[in-house]
């Protein structure tokens, strides 16, 4: 900045510099963004006051407003744990028996349950609860496995089926032929007398009846009505869990006895709140099959 | 004015200004880089989290290889609407074994870091071969090449190499490494008890109802223990509040 002199030819200053006879202008940076790169300056040396900012050896400075984003997220959770309780805390202190008879509750709690259902349930049961042919059961129609009451839905989805919980819902279904329980013509004629029973036909002079009445009533019931107590499908209608249309019934049929597929479900109560699962249980019952 | 008189010998004197670059990056690298591993409260203190599995660790392979990462995070972010979605925050401590960590930055697919046990193996399996099959919605592919046999010959290699950059794998671990994975895959039973005891809370059986040991095995065992290791019942916030 020694020799700061003026260019003739543009009349602006130069910088002083000179590289093999040729000279620099001085084009100084425009006012305001001086004032802005100031300004930055300041505000973060200001930011390095107010947050934590630098560290030391074994700790690292608070600022004196002492942010932190986790103690933020616990005040945002009290706030809005705040903001619901309102309808949340009536829910949780009442059964959901209750909780469905009260209009505002129920409209929250189908809300709320939608959203869980979404993002916990639909995975397998599909959106809406339509379910997965031969993989999920469907939640939206009226027949139920392990039942479709209130109580019975709160049960399955706090438990679930066959998984580690104590007391997830247990129930096993004999491998007849694996086993050697029934030979392949007992099974054969039983899945005859299935097949007959699902599409209401005539059940007279089968022989797989008595086979039935030996082996299956037991769980299936008299009629092949299913047990809600220990998970039993009901064999009376066309409505199958396993793949399988219905001419494949039979079939279905026939390996289900021989070495039968059976279906899991977490127990939700290890990963959702109480309320969350009374909100849920109001939703699925609400899908057009609660009982 | 002599401040920049003396500046302007550090910029025409290439030995004096490459001394200058360096001092600069080295003061810059001390100040951010080593205090992450000196200060206390850069990885929490909780209970639970344990080295991968032999099975799950072939896993994370899987995962890596397949580029999970590029559709989907693991790391709950401590937000409200985060949290009531997923679960807990992720804590450094979850992923102070991960090399290399799966955190992520995109989520074309939803977060994964507390995934393990929210849905059943068989879901996982019907998922991971056709997504369709159970979300209709979905855009993610299918996998169904994980249903080829797993290659797990060099597993002891890799829990080495994972031992060298500060994997706390004991040298029991590394040497039942192959027995550990058959055991939790549900083809060797002789080694399960101390395969429990090696590994806690690790799923053990047959995950994709295929006798063998498939990369679907693998890559399933992993996705079951994904943020199941710390109980948050018994963590404070306060405790991991930074």
């Amino acid at each position: 900045m020694a020799s700061m002199e003026k260019d003739s030819v543009s009349g602006q200053y130069t910088t002083g510099h000179e590289w093999d006879g040729i000279r620099e202008l001085n084009t100084p940076l425009p006012k305001w963004w001086v004032y802005v790169f100031w300004a930055c300056v300041i505000w973060s040396a200001a930011y390095m006051i107010a947050m934590p900012a630098w560290p030391g050896i074994t700790d690292y400075t608070r600022g004196v407003l002492n942010y932190s984003s986790r103690n933020e997220l616990q005040s945002d959770i009290k706030a809005q744990k705040q903001a619901r309780s309102k309808f949340e805390a009536k829910i949780a202190a009442i059964s959901v028996d209750d909780v469905v008879k009260d209009k505002d509750l129920r409209n929250f709690a189908m809300t709320g349950g939608k959203v869980l259902f979404n993002d916990n349930c639909a995975p397998c049961h599909g959106t809406g609860g339509v379910g997965a042919p031969g993989a999920y059961p469907n939640l939206a129609d009226d027949e139920w496995i392990w039942g479709g009451e209130l109580a019975d839905l709160k049960q399955t989805i706090s438990f679930g089926v066959r998984n580690t919980n104590e007391n997830s819902r247990q129930s096993e279904m004999p491998k007849f032929g694996a086993d050697g329980l029934l030979t392949a013509e007992q099974i054969n004629q039983v899945a005859d007398y299935v097949v007959a029973l699902s599409s209401k036909g005539s059940t007279a002079g089968l022989p797989g009846e008595a086979i039935f009445a030996e082996q299956c009533v037991v769980c299936h019931q008299d009629g092949g009505v299913g047990s809600k107590d220990v998970g039993s499908p009901a064999l009376n209608n066309n409505i199958w869990l396993f793949k399988g249309s219905k001419e494949q019934v039979k079939q279905l049929v026939i390996n289900q006895v021989t070495n039968p597929q059976h279906g899991s479900m977490p127990a939700w109560s290890e990963r959702l709140d109480e309320t969350s699962i009374k909100m849920l249980t109001v939703y699925v019952h609400s899908l057009g099959g609660g009982k | 004015m002599s401040v920049f008189k003396q500046h302007q010998k550090l910029e025409t004197n290439v030995f004096l200004l490459a001394v200058g670059i360096l001092l600069t990056v080295i003061t810059g690298g001390l100040v951010e880089i080593v205090p992450l591993f000196t200060i206390e409260s850069t990885i929490e203190k909780v209970d639970g989290v344990r080295p991968y599995s032999p099975l799950e660790q072939a896993g994370r392979n899987i995962y890596v290889r397949e580029g999970c990462y590029l559709c989907h995070s693991q790391m709950v972010r401590p937000f409200k609407d985060e949290v009531e979605r997923y679960g807990h925050y992720s804590l450094a401590a979850e992923s102070k074994y991960d090399h290399p960590f799966q955190w992520g930055s995109k989520r074309t697919g939803p977060d994964l870091a507390r995934v393990g046990g929210k849905y059943t193996n068989d879901w996982h399996v019907r998922h991971l071969i056709n997504p369709r099959d159970v979300v209709p919605e979905s855009v993610m592919p299918g996998y169904p090449h994980l249903k080829h046999k797993l290659v797990f010959n060099d597993v002891e290699a890799h829990l080495k190499t994972l031992r060298g950059v500060g994997v706390p794998y004991t040298d029991e671990q590394i040497k039942s490494a192959k027995a550990d994975l058959a055991a939790q895959a549900g083809v060797d039973a002789t080694a399960s008890s101390d395969f429990a005891r090696r590994y806690p809370k690790a799923p053990m059986g047959d995950f994709d109802n295929n006798p063998e040991v498939t990369e679907m095995d693998a890559l399933v065992a992993y996705l079951q223990v994904l943020g199941t290791f710390v109980d948050f019942t018994t963590v404070k916030p306060e405790k991991v509040a930074r």
